[in-house]
């Protein structure tokens, strides 16, 4: 974000769309509620920007017979203040709730979904529980989970020759599940895991010493089991004592675009990453983002955020292929429409929805270009390797989804 | 010999002195800071939970500089920065000339209505009228614009170090000025709630403006590489930093215990009233030091702007070990601030290199022994 | 301290007298408990019944924390930390033991007491500033520990808690159902505290707050007074902390955070120190605003300071102490 006036009046403008969530559900108008992080450390991600995203999917779906409203509302990464929050969205008359990062917001809002039985859709929320154990018949998570990113992460730098690991780990779970699926994908691509280190989440700040140790393990990949402010300290970290420079490849197992702009290349350069979603990928991605920058105040989009379009498209289509009445009587129902139609969007091309609730889409690895590389604004990504879709997520039999036996 | 030092404790010597070193220079930013908050409850009695916030300005700060020749938002937050020298000239001519309350009032109306209209813009609700008196009537948009054509190369780091100070010192002083020094005659308590509050808004503001993940700032020219010190590679910079840090420390600590300046200092903090007998302006003394603890967190900031990542977040993690430092040094104490500071930096380093997942509590942990066993702290008086 | 003022806003004097009226309320303390059950009663027909049980979640977690910064004149800056531990430990419990709610929520209770024993002990040592900060740096390594030990689930928490069946017996799902347990535990909860501080032990607290060393030389050992309210603080916080996690179904970091425990604050500085029923107003203020606030998006962090500015500079009897202020009673 910015200090400038275009973009404050921007801001008060999506701000001034919260008088419209008081007025009563109409019967023909479809609702579509945006709860995401706008104040805190995952505002970029998604934040302003998802809400841009699904206004836009809103306008390009255009008059369908049905009219279309979107509201949003920080949940301030507080998981009573989000289940609060849908809680009160769905009674009064919310259709979809959309985004939702932090897992811990994301599966309380998953619980109030499946109470209300109305539909939502998780595009921001790391956590593989959402269609694993946690999963509901209300709920589909459409983008990245921590087994995609390790899956890509992991087998797709062995193959590109980054076959010796050590680990540097958040301490608390989402770390843990992230190295504990890493090093699996890592020995099961014939790679080596030559040891790991897991420092306290969220007070560290000085990552130099466990650097040190990872570079006297000889590893060849440093893979960093962690996300946000964290991985930023770390790559800042290790540029500064030159471990990048000595041929050792930092891999980001959760990072975006944003990161990296805000890492500047000369910094992010030689790092690797997983994203579904890159605006420089084909016609396709670059169409969608020429549409969005208008609309995202100098930021370009990323797979968090964009997911919000993708799945906002979608959501529409279904809700038309069922008709409204229908569509608002059952989230269930709306949800298995859904998996049933194909999805196609220009962000990230043909999919599907599983039925344990998943979005299938592949995702791609990248190294971030040196700042010679780099010919304009946000040309950032060179792509290593790709994970087709049906390969990029956890098999369906190993969630353990209830949904998927019945 | 290393090979003995091995066998004793575990861990290759090269990397248990390659720790010990880092944990020296964590330990130069615990130092710094929580010299800073020392100063201040020295003199205040309060304990300044704006501390984080302050640190994180002066990293925020040094990248505005950076940037301002092409970044608009650069500019624009260093002409708001440039709004507190204004008002502390106000009310220090103000005062000094005695004006009239209501001169006074109006004076400080006029420096409001400078840039006022532009700060209300960015408020909901109230955008399209004061856009439209911003774009004619906006001080800090004016400071940008000349900035930008002054300095389109921005000003790099050594002009950093020295401004960032004043530019957030002066900021601190105007927040004694308005807020803090309604408080003294109360407890303290509340002087830490307000503190508290303070904190929370800059934090909001800067998130809002400059939003979540970050700024890049680089390692200056000067200082880019590494020594081999054999045992390991040593960035110059962490170098720098450590050295930097101590100069800090030394010089904060002569001119309080060796100077004029600072023996009425410890005067006043010892009793005020008498001091203020004596003819000195101790309300303005109190002020200034305020300031200049503040412009200490603002030098750390602008030390940790190259090393870590510069978000609105990056002081409110730190700031709470650094309390607890505080708490281990003994409230107040300067040079106990100062050696507890690097102590805790490498006691924590070496935790991380034995165990790591203990080394955010370890300092808690040394904190609670302390207060077991002294409990106004190592340096403290009882 | 050489301050002039003590924390809480209370005239000295008018605290000691003991008022007229039932179980050591005054007349007008008497109508405004009506007034608050009256509230309780019909709440959940007019409002989110999870919204009155979540306020109600925080002003018992106010309350007992006002318990200490209003009649001991301690300020804890680390409740958050019995409130999420007693919210973890029933959830544990309901989830995992599969033990029934009351025993939940005592269980919530008494880890978050047992805490308070470890933290008290320590935190006692010093007073004013110092003990703030101790009792933050507790509370840290406390959310350290969430963060790390496996049974907290981390970053996801401890999701899907069944509210299970009241003795057994009586199935909670319902909302309401679940509202009336709350109700209870929260009229149980005020009316302990109210009692505490009505009590010889709740005398010699507030001689504690007006002047320790005086109560020190009239042979109480003022210590140990200190370390039981700061426990039967932390062991109401529990109990607050282990309802709203069945009211929710999840316990989670936020509970034990930091910033939980400068919300506690917020809310009883904005509600009035020292008095009866500010925590509940208070813990109502804030807990609305998180709620109304939230389509503001990002401008609440901004807001919720200003009101700590605010209420520091211009209203530190806070909204029920200017209200009985203006109307010449105790509230």
């Amino acid at each position: 974000m910015s200090f400038s006036r275009r973009s404050a009046l921007l801001t008060g403008a999506a701000l001034g769309v919260a008088p419209l969530s008081r007025a009563r559900a109409q019967a023909n108008t479809i609702r579509i509620g945006v709860l995401n992080d706008m104040s805190g450390p995952y505002r970029d991600i998604s934040g302003p920007y998802g809400v841009a995203c699904t206004k836009q999917a809103v306008a390009e779906f255009g008059a369908q017979g049905f009219n279309v409203e979107v509201i949003n509302a920080d949940h301030q990464n507080k998981p009573d203040v989000g289940a609060g929050l849908a809680r009160q969205w769905y009674d009064q008359g919310v259709d979809l709730i959309l985004d939702v990062p932090t897992s811990s917001v994301g599966l309380a809002v998953s619980q109030v979904a499946k109470e209300k039985n109305k539909a939502y859709i998780n595009t921001g929320s790391a956590t593989s529980d959402l269609t694993g154990a946690a999963c509901q018949a209300t709920t589909v998570h459409w983008m990245y989970d921590t087994y995609m990113l390790a899956k890509s992460t992991g087998s797709a730098m062995v193959k590109a020759g980054g076959d010796s690991w050590f680990f540097l780990t958040a301490d608390y779970a989402f770390g843990h599940a992230l190295e504990r699926d890493t090093a699996n994908f890592v020995r099961a691509a014939g790679g080596r895991v030559m040891g790991q280190v897991r420092y306290p989440f969220p007070s560290t700040s000085d990552f130099s010493s466990f650097l040190v140790q990872a570079q006297a393990s000889r590893a060849k990949v440093i893979g960093m089991a962690n996300a946000g402010a964290d991985t930023i300290n770390t790559i800042k970290q290790a540029a500064e004592f030159g471990i990048t420079r000595r041929g050792v490849k930092l891999a980001a197992l959760l990072m975006f675009l944003a990161d990296v702009h805000a890492l500047g290349l000369q910094t992010a350069q030689g790092l690797v990453l997983t994203e579904s979603f890159y605006w420089d990928l084909n016609d396709r991605t670059r169409a969608v983002t020429r549409r969005l920058l208008p609309h995202l105040n100098g930021a370009y989009p990323n797979m968090a955020s964009v997911a919000n379009y993708s799945a906002a498209l979608h959501f529409l289509k279904a809700v038309k292929d069922m008709g409204v009445a229908a569509a608002k009587a059952s989230g269930t129902e709306l949800v298995n429409r859904m998996k049933a139609i194909p999805c196609d969007d220009d962000a990230f091309g043909a999919g599907s929805i599983r039925v344990d609730g998943r979005k299938l889409c592949p995702s791609y690895l990248f190294e971030v270009k040196s700042p010679a590389e780099s010919k304009g604004p946000y040309d950032y990504y060179k792509l290593l390797g790709t994970t087709p879709a049906g390969e990029a997520f956890r098999p369906l039999n190993e969630g353990g989804c209830s949904l998927v036996r019945s | 010999m290393l090979d003995l030092i091995e066998a004793y404790l575990g861990v290759p010597a090269p990397l248990l002195f390659g720790q010990l070193l880092l944990g020296l220079i964590n330990g130069a930013f615990y130092a710094m800071l929580s010299l800073g908050l020392a100063v201040i409850f020295g003199l205040l009695n309060i304990i300044n939970f704006t501390h984080g916030a302050q640190f994180m300005m002066g990293a925020f700060a040094a990248w505005m500089l950076l940037a301002m020749g092409t970044n608009n938002d650069a500019g624009l937050g260093i002409g708001y920065l440039l709004m507190f020298p204004l008002f502390w000239l106000v009310d220090a001519m103000t005062l000094k000339y005695q004006v009239s309350r209501q001169m006074r009032a109006l004076a400080f109306g006029v420096v409001l209505l400078l840039f006022l209209p532009g700060l209300m813009v960015s408020l909901p609700g109230i955008g399209p009228l004061a856009s439209v008196i911003a774009t004619t009537l906006d001080l800090p948009t004016r400071i940008a614009a000349v900035l930008a054509w002054v300095f389109p190369n921005g000003l790099g780091y050594w002009a950093a170090l020295p401004l960032c100070a004043l530019l957030v010192g002066v900021n601190g002083v105007v927040l004694e000025r308005v807020f803090i020094s309604r408080l003294y005659k109360l407890d303290h308590l509340y002087g830490l709630l307000l503190t508290l509050g303070l904190g929370l808004i800059i934090e909001g503001i800067y998130r809002n403006k400059f939003g979540s993940s970050g700024l890049p700032y680089r390692i200056p020219a000067e200082l880019q590489g590494a020594w081999d010190l054999g045992f390991m590679f040593m960035p110059i910079y962490r170098g720098w930093v450590v050295v930097a840090a101590l100069i800090f420390c030394l010089a904060t600590w002569l001119i309080i215990e060796k100077t004029r300046l600072g023996a009425y200092l410890r005067a006043a903090t010892e009793r005020a009233e008498l001091v203020q007998a004596f003819g000195i302006n101790v309300p303005r003394m109190i002020t200034l030091t305020y300031g200049a603890g503040v412009a200490l967190a603002a030098v750390a900031g602008v030390l940790a702007a190259p090393i870590y990542s510069v978000n609105p977040q990056m002081g409110s993690n730190l700031i709470i070990v650094v309390f607890a430092v505080v708490v281990i040094g003994g409230m107040g104490s300067i040079l106990g601030s100062i050696v507890t500071g690097f102590g805790l930096g490498i006691v924590e380093g070496l935790t991380k290199v034995y165990y790591p997942e203990a080394s955010a509590t370890v300092i808690f942990v040394i904190m609670a022994i302390v207060l077991l066993a002294r409990p106004a702290g190592l340096f403290g008086r009882a | 301290m050489a301050s002039e003022t003590t924390l809480t806003a209370i005239p000295t004097g008018v605290v000691g007298k003991q008022a007229p009226g039932i179980w050591g309320f005054n007349g007008s303390q008497l109508i405004a408990l009506l007034v608050l059950v009256a509230a309780l009663a019909l709440a959940p027909f007019f409002l989110y019944p999870v919204f009155v049980m979540k306020l109600l979640c925080f002003a018992l977690f106010a309350c007992a924390f006002n318990l200490l910064i209003g009649y001991v004149g301690l300020m804890s800056f680390g409740h958050a930390a019995y409130f999420g531990m007693g919210g973890y430990i029933a959830g544990h419990a309901a989830k995992v033991m599969g033990l029934t709610p009351e025993i939940s929520i005592i269980a919530g209770g008494l880890v978050g007491a047992g805490l308070g024993v470890i933290g008290g002990w320590l935190a006692i040592r010093r007073q004013g500033i110092y003990f703030a900060m101790i009792t933050m740096a507790l509370a840290q390594m406390v959310y350290f520990f969430c963060v790390q030990a496996p049974f907290t689930g981390g970053e996801d928490g401890i999701q899907a808690i069944p509210r299970g069946k009241l003795f057994g017996v009586i199935s909670l799902e319902s909302d309401m159902a679940m509202y009336w347990v709350v109700a209870v535990v929260f009229l149980f909860g005020f009316m302990a505290i109210h009692r505490i501080i009505h009590s010889p032990f709740g005398q010699v607290m507030k001689a504690i707050r007006e002047n320790e060393p005086r109560a020190t030389s009239l042979g109480y050992r003022t210590d140990d007074y200190k370390l039981v309210a700061f426990i039967l603080s932390c062991g109401l916080a529990g109990v607050a902390g282990a309802t709203k996690t069945l009211v929710f179904g999840i316990a989670t970091l936020t509970d034990v955070h930091f910033s939980m425990s400068g919300e506690v604050v917020l809310m009883t500085l904005v509600g009035g120190l020292g008095t009866i029923f500010g925590p509940v107003v208070g813990a109502a203020v804030v807990v609305g605003m998180q709620n109304y606030l939230a389509e503001l998006g990002a401008w609440v962090t901004v807001i919720q300071g200003g009101i700590f500015v605010a209420c520091v500079l211009a209203f530190r009897r806070g909204i029920i102490g200017e209200l009985g202020n203006w109307f010449k009673v105790k509230l």
